[in-house]
């Protein structure tokens, strides 16, 4: 009893600092996390013909004034909260990235013009598939708004995932990020169960991922004392002998991040997932989430852990080696579109951890360029799926693409480009991003693991290939879905994707400019 | 690359306990068959009979028990800092206000949704 009296005296006669809180370095995330507030009172509070225009006004202008807030903080190196968040320039850019996906993502969800009984998103998500209430919601032209909501605390999660700089406010972004991520994949119109079912794999596996990241973060803690980043990396510099329990900790570590960003061997969730999701959302999804993962991959290796650089390295050699091949190869075998991107996803996760790996200014340089010019090349990707249509919804099956060249020239031939943009075929933002990986990688020397990354991309060329030639050189059948005309929503977030992959192809160097100066991580 | 050994044969050492204890157990163990045994959880309560197909649950005692897990979760932030009141000053409180104001949003959501009307 006398122990418990004196602990409870020394904590009351320890200062209280104040954490000394910058509001200005957290206006982005505050800004749309507290737009996340109000449009659950929006949902709450709004008759129902309001809540539509209403949450879509909030989300836009909120991302709009995130956006402002984040170019304003330009050139601001400095640490909030006691540390547990960090401003840097690699941080600002993955958190600008974040944002203009998140305004394209926003479009493709806001889009009403192409199914005929409304958006992407079920009319009443409770409603049990293929049910009488079901179809009499649908009927009664019902939506769920309660997907703005979601959106935006899973972009407020994704700008704070990049910049947290201790193991537990990584975690709290891990989960604001990825808890209504899980809700909404399980909210698609049309092929409910399918979707559903997507919804329980991603939230059972993610949980466990997330299992394993405490479980490493909690061994870390054991090891160093310590959960903020500078304090391991000093902690880790001074180690000696006795590496075991860190080992073990960073494995776990990586095992929660890398699932995030479909790493193989915890890449199982992806192809289920972007298939069942709502096309909008997985287009959301897959450009948006990876930047914001590999944000946090990139800080944690390089800040934390880029101490024991050598230690780790192997590590990520295999799954780098791992996740180019298997993506590549069982993308081969896939026949629907969906199905045949998410694996291609996995094998680009391949290609900028051959960037991760080298560890040096060039390789962070070289996968922040990547994912950006991913993250735009997939968004449009999305979009185009969204509008081959046939009278079921979204033609997703590859034969239904057969000859859409030919009826839809124009259309087809920005989805070419996309698909080259993935292949790395020079004047698109694909191969720019891939060239400036692998030299950062040669100059790490790693070139065997780049002789692997070469192979990889051979193999994925022939698929993305195979897809323009399905679409251009193959006769067009009764079963050739149509190309459905959009509103200005979806319109304009593929004219973005589209223009960016192409200008960043032909005229990288300002972004490229943009992310040198950018500098590295604050240690 | 030895630093990784430890951790290979820890890795080995759990395999083998696995595939150990899964082949041993149906070798050795007694089987007395009996319907229970084969219910999918043999926890003594008989599992209630579903719809085939799937069919609907109420969700109103879920609900019930969600608002009760978040009030729960506030009090639980409350208690350290209604301990640290005097100290933290203004600035602990204007923090507390605003974390109470979040959770009455929820409420304020699952009020309108008529979320606390049990019929």
């Amino acid at each position: 009893m006398n122990a418990v009296v004196e602990a409870v005296r020394a904590v009351e006669e320890t200062p209280w600092v104040m954490p000394t809180l910058d509001y200005k370095l957290l206006a982005p995330i505050l800004i749309i996390l507290g737009a996340g507030v109000v449009s659950v009172l929006f949902e709450a509070l709004l008759p129902r013909a309001a809540r539509r225009p209403a949450q879509l006004v909030l989300v836009f202008v909120s991302l709009v004034a995130a956006l402002v807030s984040i170019i304003a903080l330009q050139g601001s190196r400095s640490l909030s909260g006691r540390g547990a968040l960090v401003v840097d320039g690699p941080g600002l850019i993955m958190q600008g990235t974040i944002v203009i996906i998140a305004i394209l993502g926003a479009m493709l969800m806001a889009e009403r013009g192409l199914d005929p009984s409304g958006d992407a998103f079920a009319a009443r998500a409770s409603a049990l598939p293929g049910s009488e209430d079901e179809r009499q919601f649908t009927a009664r032209g019902y939506f769920q708004t309660e997907i703005w909501p979601f959106f935006l605390f899973a972009v407020g999660g994704m700008l704070l995932f990049p910049v947290a700089n201790d193991l537990l406010m990584m975690f709290v972004a891990l989960e604001v990020m990825s808890l209504p991520l899980y809700l909404l994949t399980g909210m698609a119109r049309r092929r409910r169960l399918l979707s559903q079912e997507a919804a329980l794999k991603y939230f059972v596996l993610g949980a466990f991922s997330s299992a394993f990241f405490l479980y490493g973060a909690a061994l870390l803690y054991g090891y160093t004392g310590t959960i903020s980043f500078p304090g391991i990396a000093a902690a880790v510099s001074s180690t000696t002998g006795q590496t075991g329990l860190l080992l073990v900790a960073v494995a776990l570590l990586g095992a929660g991040l890398l699932f995030k960003i479909g790493a193989a061997p915890f890449h199982q969730w992806t192809p289920d997932v972007y298939q069942g999701a709502p096309t909008p959302l997985t287009g959301f999804m897959a450009a948006a989430v990876k930047i914001a993962a590999f944000g946090a991959l990139l800080r944690l290796f390089y800040v934390a852990l880029g101490g024991m650089r050598w230690d780790w390295a192997p590590m990520l050699w295999v799954v780098a080696i791992l996740t180019m091949l298997i993506g590549s190869v069982i993308a081969l075998t896939q026949s629907d579109i969906k199905r045949m991107i998410a694996y291609s996803s996995i094998a680009q996760a391949g290609f900028i951890l051959v960037g991760v790996v080298a560890a040096t200014p060039a390789g962070l340089a070289g996968a922040l360029f990547y994912l950006i010019a991913y993250a735009f090349t997939t968004i449009g990707i999305f979009a185009i799926i969204m509008m081959v249509r046939d009278e079921n919804g979204e033609a997703t099956h590859l034969s239904k693409w057969a000859g859409l060249g030919r009826r839809s020239p124009f259309v087809a031939t920005i989805f070419a480009v996309f698909m080259l943009s993935l292949a790395g075929i020079p004047l698109t933002s694909g191969f720019i991003g891939k060239f400036s990986v692998f030299t950062a990688a040669i100059a790490a020397d790693d070139t065997w693991l780049v002789i692997v990354a070469v192979i990889a991309s051979l193999i994925a060329a022939f698929f993305y290939l195979r897809v323009v030639v399905l679409m251009f050189f193959t006769e067009a059948t009764d079963e050739t879905a149509e190309v459905a005309v959009p509103s200005v929503f979806t319109t304009v977030a593929l004219a973005a994707g589209a223009t960016v992959t192409v200008l960043l192809g032909i005229y990288p160097q300002p972004l490229l400019d943009l992310i040198i100066n950018a500098g590295v991580f604050v240690r | 690359m030895n630093v990784y050994t430890p951790i290979l044969v820890l890795g080995l050492l759990a395999f083998g306990f696995a595939v150990f204890s899964a082949v041993i157990a149906p070798i050795t163990g007694p089987k007395r068959y009996n319907r229970a045994k084969v219910d999918a959880y043999e926890c003594g309560i008989e599992p209630t009979l579903q719809p085939i197909g799937g069919g609907r649950f109420p969700v109103k005692y879920y609900l019930t028990a969600m608002l009760f897990i978040v009030f729960d979760i506030e009090i639980v932030f409350l208690y350290p800092w209604a301990v640290a009141f005097d100290r933290m000053a203004v600035f602990g409180l204007i923090e507390m206000v605003l974390f109470i104001v979040t959770v009455l949003v929820v409420y304020a959501y699952v009020w309108r949704r008529r979320g606390l009307e049990w019929d």
